[in-house]
């Protein structure tokens, strides 16, 4: 499990979150300021042709002041070198994958959110990239399925719906001895790296729908994507600015701006959760809970399908819709809505049934969620 | 509600009976709460659509005679959304003159997937048949180039393209839909840097791809979900409220345009003028029968005498700074920054001299534009 290792040297996760973005304002603004400016005036010609993008300003897709703040406050966050942030976690992946070439192959867990399962089809049928997937449990099986084509293993943890989490470390180690070229990417969402911090566990690249958990607000899109590597930064940085998925300055604030309560915020997540997963465990309702034990998402089965639907159409408090992560508690039913576009075997043989739930708990009051949850179990 | 610039002030219809705001509201929502389980509902992730984002790519649609438009991030994510609907195996035809960052697309991103390009001149069509191989699936190309404005009949390429059963597609920054609608002219797929005209005001990094066939749009749609280089709400709304100052922008920038050329041309310090908005120019008889102006960009080839990067950097309200078709003027020296890359005789093989200078030509007084380039000019010789 994650020990959120840190050098002496570094702040603790708390401070780096709280202070995100400070000290950087040639002004002294405390908060920094929101540059909508879409292109950035050279004062001479010949800082134009001597131009550094890694450190100045000239074309909003490069970079500007607000996205710069929030990729290196996600680099020291994750404790990576470089961060990289996008106009959604779709495009994080897109940007993670795109160092995969024509004849590459990639491994996956098999338990992931459904859009990733789509864009490795796509690149199947559009690029020629090969998929395999590894059921997460023996690592010896993972092993096995490398090849010298393998260019990446992709993995999500706690897996999503399912909850079961991955010894990134394991894997990691056992993956980098078959070859240290292969890159292992983790998908960081749900434990975020107040949680989990898989750059220090050996992998070699986080993502992030920053959507959820680091927003934390259910007002802004956003992916992200911290590397370890700079070599593999570079690499990156050329696809990034090629393709243009980039986070806007707004959005780019406000992802700062939530980073800054990131810690708070999951504390709370995790303590309404665990008070969540002791009423769930005792409901006559309830045949099974999936809950690692921190963190706020929470999924269970119901015994009935009638249940299912008398719980998703009568909730008040909790909100029947997609997505999670965020201050106000959601629920979804993956099987139609989230993992929709993974085959209906798998979905089967995973676990995502029809009565299967994903409770995302948010940070109302947790005697209220219960409520909420026990009237709409008990509507007639 | 037929006329153009009727429609860039009031856009789709809007029917919000809850408030009767005019103007659609910024949803940053990126959830949408489902009714009860089952029900169908038109928004449900924020990736997957917007209201806002929604209000601004129906205007894109209708402003460019498309039936769906998509916004986009960034222009290169628009270029990058269009061409990832090919795939390995496939070729293109591609303007020689395109946009740098394109060329970077297909050559460092696309072709590792297997998709080939063939740069060609497409001012002739002779030589786009020419390229066509059986794998060869779209001619992609700007009918303004950037920064010689050299002009190609959008015309034309399409009717080759329909000759061979080929997409067209177009890049329409230069003259935005104000001036050119290539949807109506023969081509399929229509691509904006939206940060440019469009949007018009160096606040926004934005792109739009809008089309008028219905599975095209669906290939379309399909990219912007799974890759998810969607527009913000708030840049999308930025990029709406620019829109309606397209047609009042556009038609100052040229008239000051205009009217820098008239000032220009007889000085013994400008040896040359590219702008294919003049009769006389060339590209202006076709440029005229396909467009109703040629937009705020021109570019100018100073004298030998001249000192082109002292000429740059005296200037006050000309900004050195890249990107264009905004509300403020901005210069750029081709020779030391867009196309540094080329070697000096690769430069002059494309027109390229030391001397050449883009201006993107803003809203201000021409009388103070005027007075910014003599002072320069003065000062560089």
């Amino acid at each position: 499990m994650c020990e959120c290792q840190k050098n002496e040297s570094e702040l603790s996760l708390a401070t780096i979150a709280a202070q995100a973005g400070n000290h950087e304002d040639e002004r002294g603004a405390v908060s920094l300021p929101i540059y909508l400016s879409s292109n950035y005036r050279h004062p001479t010609l010949k800082e134009a042709i001597n131009f550094d993008a890694t450190k100045n300003y000239t074309y909003s897709r490069l970079s500007t002041p607000n996205r710069r703040a929030v990729e290196k406050t996600l680099a020291s966050l994750e404790g990576g070198t470089t961060g990289f942030a996008l106009s959604s976690g779709m495009a994080a992946v897109q940007l993670a994958l795109s160092i995969l070439k024509t004849g590459d192959r990639l491994i996956s867990l098999d338990d992931l959110y459904g859009g990733d399962f789509r864009y490795f089809d796509y690149l199947k049928k559009h690029a020629g990239i090969e998929f395999d997937q590894w059921n997460g449990q023996k690592i010896s099986e993972l092993v096995a399925k490398l090849t010298s084509d393998t260019k990446i293993v992709w993995l999500e943890t706690p897996s999503n719906p399912t909850m079961k989490e991955i010894d990134i470390h394991a894997v990691a180690t056992a993956v980098h001895e078959y070859d240290p070229q292969i890159k292992v990417i983790v998908d960081n969402t749900f434990y975020t790296p107040i949680y989990q911090r898989p750059l220090l566990e050996g992998a070699d690249v986080v993502i992030h729908s920053a959507t959820k958990y680091l927003s934390g607000h259910n007002d802004l899109l956003g992916g992200a994507v911290v590397v370890k590597d700079e070599k593999l930064a570079d690499e990156y940085y050329d696809y990034y600015i090629t393709t243009g998925d980039t986070l806007d300055s707004f959005d780019s604030w406000l992802l700062l701006r939530s980073l800054k309560t990131l810690k708070v915020r999951m504390a709370q997540h995790t303590k309404n959760a665990q008070a969540i997963v002791e009423y769930l465990k005792q409901a006559p309702e309830v045949e099974k809970v999936l809950y690692p034990g921190k963190g706020g998402m929470v999924s269970f089965y119901l015994k009935e399908e009638s249940q299912v639907e008398r719980l998703l159409n009568n909730v008040k408090v909790i909100t029947f819709a997609e997505s999670l992560g965020g201050i106000e508690s959601l629920i979804t039913i993956p099987y139609y809505q989230t993992h929709a576009d993974v085959p209906v075997k798998q979905r089967q043989r995973l676990g995502i049934t029809t009565k299967l739930l994903r409770l995302s708990v948010g940070l109302e009051d947790a005697d209220d969620l219960i409520k909420d949850i026990k009237q709409a179990l008990a509507y007639r | 509600m037929t006329e153009f610039n009727t429609r860039l002030v009031h856009g789709p219809a809007q029917n919000d009976n809850q408030t009767g705001a005019v103007n659609v509201p910024i949803y940053t929502s990126t959830t949408y709460r489902y009714p009860k389980i089952g029900a169908s509902v038109q928004y449900d992730y924020g990736r997957s659509g917007n209201p806002t984002r929604q209000y601004l790519e129906d205007q894109l649609a209708a402003l460019e005679h498309g039936t769906r438009g998509f916004a986009l991030s960034s222009g290169m994510a628009a270029i990058h959304t269009a061409l990832a609907i090919f795939k390995a195996g496939d070729h293109i035809i591609v303007g020689d003159q395109i946009y740098g960052g394109t060329f970077r697309l297909l050559n460092q991103f696309f072709k590792r997937w297997g998709l080939n390009a063939t740069p060609v001149d497409t001012r002739n069509p002779a030589a786009i048949e020419k390229a066509i191989q059986p794998n060869t699936k779209a001619i992609y190309f700007e009918p303004v180039t950037n920064p010689l404005l050299q002009v190609t009949s959008i015309k034309a390429v399409a009717d080759v393209a329909k000759k061979y059963h080929l997409l067209t597609i177009v890049d329409n920054t230069f003259l935005s839909p104000y001036l050119c609608q290539p949807l109506t002219l023969g081509a399929d797929i229509v691509i904006h840097s939206a940060t440019k005209y469009l949007a018009g005001h160096s606040d926004v990094s934005a792109g739009a791809v809008i089309t008028n066939d219905e599975e095209l749009g669906k290939r379309l749609y399909f990219i912007q979900n799974a890759l998810g280089a969607v527009l913000s709400p708030e840049d999308s709304n930025l990029v709406r409220r620019g829109l309606q100052t397209l047609s009042v922008r556009m038609d100052r920038q040229q008239a000051n345009v205009k009217a820098i050329i008239a000032h220009l041309q007889p000085l013994s310090a400008v040896k040359k003028i590219y702008y294919p908005g003049l009769s006389g120019q060339p590209g202006y008889e076709t440029l005229s029968s396909q467009a109703k102006g040629a937009g705020g960009v021109l570019s100018v080839e100073l004298s030998d005498d001249v000192d082109a990067v002292r000429f740059v950097n005296s200037l006050q309200l000309f900004q050195l700074a890249v990107s264009l078709g905004s509300v403020e003027s901005l210069v750029e020296l081709p020779s030391k920054m867009s196309h540094a890359e080329l070697s000096p005789t690769e430069q002059l093989k494309a027109g390229i001299t030391p001397g050449l200078i883009r201006l993107a030509v803003g809203i201000e007084d021409q009388r103070d534009l005027i007075a910014d380039l003599d002072q320069a000019l003065a000062k560089a010789r």
